[in-house]
């Protein structure tokens, strides 16, 4: 996990290409290198227009006024006179605002869900001998098999049992404590070695200051993982929501743009702004994370 | 020396084990009893047997869902088996700017799935950028029309499951490929072997086990493909419903006064079927690699 958490960007930019941890690296042909160089870069920044370009596209367009052709067939990426209205419209057609104050507040009970619940659990699984451990991870494991889809109508009749069908509470509530975090926790807890933990057992420390003053500063990484995790899959989930949220008032984000869609087919504009108002949170969260964020990736991209 | 009571475990369990309890395994059992009934969206229901199972027999939407998915998966399957590693391998050279272009190949993966389907519809609609621009190249002289027909729409959809998912596969790729060896592509390339020769002599055989993971992720992933089809077709399905997924048809059984919770259990159970063996296939891989 460590190679790409730590990327030393600047660094190899300084050393010339004769030192020699530069020439372990390369092919070694120095006269290769340049061109080599080159092509990388062509073929970086064709990956780039491909995987970012649709995203300027949608902002430019989302920036573009009623008056400027965005049909032209030479594509305008820089809006001739850029203007929010777009913006003004969508509050106009769907209560926007609200919308997105509730995914967040969706995404706030996912975090502290998954963050308070996977913590305690993943620590008595990792620390603490009971009967009933071995029980209960089998049971974690065996529910990793099922996709969310295979049990999602059923999931719907047990929030709609607990009269919690079109409510944010509903949205939130089966994913606040994900078996899959449990597990990364009881992993993170589990490489905190044991002598560290012993001599706080004999200093006669209880479970509890255990888990406070040796644990937690130990788990800081995995928490923050799964955090963020937590709050990207709430603030991004559509099929869920759509199950769950019947009236228009109680839609989250991503259900209200899919709703401006249908009622605004005929302007591009208007939906493109929509799209960026879901989208540029979420790019911020992850710009100002992103270290965590790889790290994450890298030690539970094996979720399926 | 134990200060610990017998109960300081369940305490700190408790959450987790109730919500492993009710939104668990109550709803893997619950489905299976679900789909025996004839329950509806707005409550009730009763049992009816396997009513729902002989029912699936004549639906004809199954069998679309069911063809929909096996194609999906076949393209998606060498797209995002070989596109990422090439990512990778691009961005496995720590040259200057390096990270500002892996966190930008993985912005599609962190946008919701409905982003970037009205993306798409913006860019693939008739006077959309892709037809505008393929015009323009002369590569095509009238609008294709991406966004109606059943295949062009499930191809539209396809290549946008491909394009969010380059930046996901390509990171798991990225930490495979530290473990790749260095001697041997160095040894190869005295050799005389050519980056594309390299490329397949070395690299691909050195992440071997990767490329397993990822197509068994591929697959899941594919066969639960749900918002790129139903943002494309704007929860239509596509013209006659043919477009359609098989957690979509889950979902359209799932409301309103048409909705049948029972028949939708039932096909969760197809859906389990079909994607109960790759994942077992990946709970073995990950314990393997933990």
């Amino acid at each position: 996990m460590t190679q790409l958490s730590t990327p030393p960007a600047g660094a190899p930019a300084k050393t010339p290409a004769s030192s020699p941890k530069r020439r372990r690296r390369g092919s070694g042909f120095g006269t290769m290198r340049r061109r080599e160089k080159l092509l990388r870069y062509v073929l970086l920044l064709f990956a780039l227009v491909v995987t970012v370009g649709p995203f300027v596209w949608q902002l430019s367009t989302s920036l573009k006024g009623a008056g400027e052709n965005i049909y032209t067939a030479t594509p305008q990426f820089i809006p001739s006179n850029p203007t929010f209205d777009n913006y003004l419209r969508v509050a106009e057609t769907i209560p926007v605002l609200s919308y997105a104050k509730n995914s967040l507040i969706v995404a706030a009970m996912a975090v502290v869900g998954n963050a308070v619940g996977a913590t305690l659990a993943g620590f008595a699984l990792a620390k603490l001998h009971f009967r009933g451990r071995t029980l209960f991870l089998a049971l974690v494991l065996g529910t990793l098999v099922l996709p969310g889809e295979v049990t999602i109508i059923s999931q719907y009749v047990t929030v709609r049992s607990l009269g919690l069908a079109d409510t944010l509470v509903g949205v939130a509530l089966p994913t606040a404590v994900a078996m899959l975090n449990v597990l990364l926790m009881r992993a993170a807890f589990m490489a905190i070695p044991d002598e560290m933990d012993e001599a706080a057992v004999i200093d006669g420390a209880s479970a509890w200051q255990r888990l406070i003053h040796v644990g937690l500063p130990n788990v800081r990484g995995m928490l923050s993982v799964i955090t963020i995790f937590a709050f990207i899959g709430a603030w991004d989930d559509f099929l869920w929501p759509l199950i769950v949220l019947t009236d228009p008032q109680n839609y989250t984000l991503t259900v209200g743009l899919q709703y401006l869609s249908g009622a605004f087919t005929a302007n591009p504009r208007v939906i493109a702004a929509g799209t960026m108002i879901a989208f540029i949170p979420i790019v911020i969260v992850f710009a100002t994370l992103q270290r965590f964020f790889f790290r994450g990736v890298e030690e539970g991209a094996i979720k399926g | 020396m134990k200060t610990q009571r017998w109960f300081t475990p369940w305490l700190l369990l408790g959450p987790a084990l109730v919500w492993l309890l009710v939104f668990n395994l109550w709803p893997a059992i619950n489905t299976v009893v679900l789909a025996f009934t004839n329950a509806k969206p707005l409550g009730g229901g009763s049992f009816t047997g396997v009513a729902n199972f002989e029912r699936m027999l004549n639906d004809d939407q199954l069998v679309y869902a069911l063809v929909n998915s096996i194609v999906y998966m076949l393209i998606c399957l060498p797209l995002l088996l070989f596109l990422p590693l090439l990512l990778a391998v691009l961005l496995e050279k720590k040259l200057p700017g390096i990270t500002f272009f892996r966190t930008a190949f993985y912005t599609p993966v962190i946008a919701s799935a409905v982003v970037v389907a009205l993306i798409w519809t913006w860019l693939l609609e008739d006077r959309g950028l892709v037809n505008g621009l393929a015009q323009q190249l002369g590569f095509l002289t009238e609008p294709l029309p991406f966004l109606s027909g059943r295949w062009l729409l499930l191809f539209s959809a396809i290549s946008l499951t491909v394009w969010k998912g380059l930046g996901y596969y390509m990171i798991i790729y990225l930490s495979a490929l530290g473990n790749v060896s260095r001697q041997l592509h160095e040894a190869a390339a005295v050799d005389g072997a050519g980056p594309i020769r390299r490329f397949w002599s070395v690299t691909v055989p050195g992440v071997r086990t990767t490329m397993l993971l990822v197509s068994v992720l591929v697959t899941v992933s594919a066969l639960r493909v749900f918002t790129e089809l139903f943002v494309l077709t704007n929860g239509t399905g596509g013209p006659g419903g043919r477009t359609m997924s098989l957690v979509m048809l889950i979902q359209m059984y799932s409301r309103g006064f048409t909705g049948h919770l029972g028949y939708a259990s039932a096909l969760s159970l197809v859906l389990f079927v079909i994607t109960i063996g790759p994942m077992l296939l990946l709970l073995r891989l990950n314990r393997k690699a933990a």
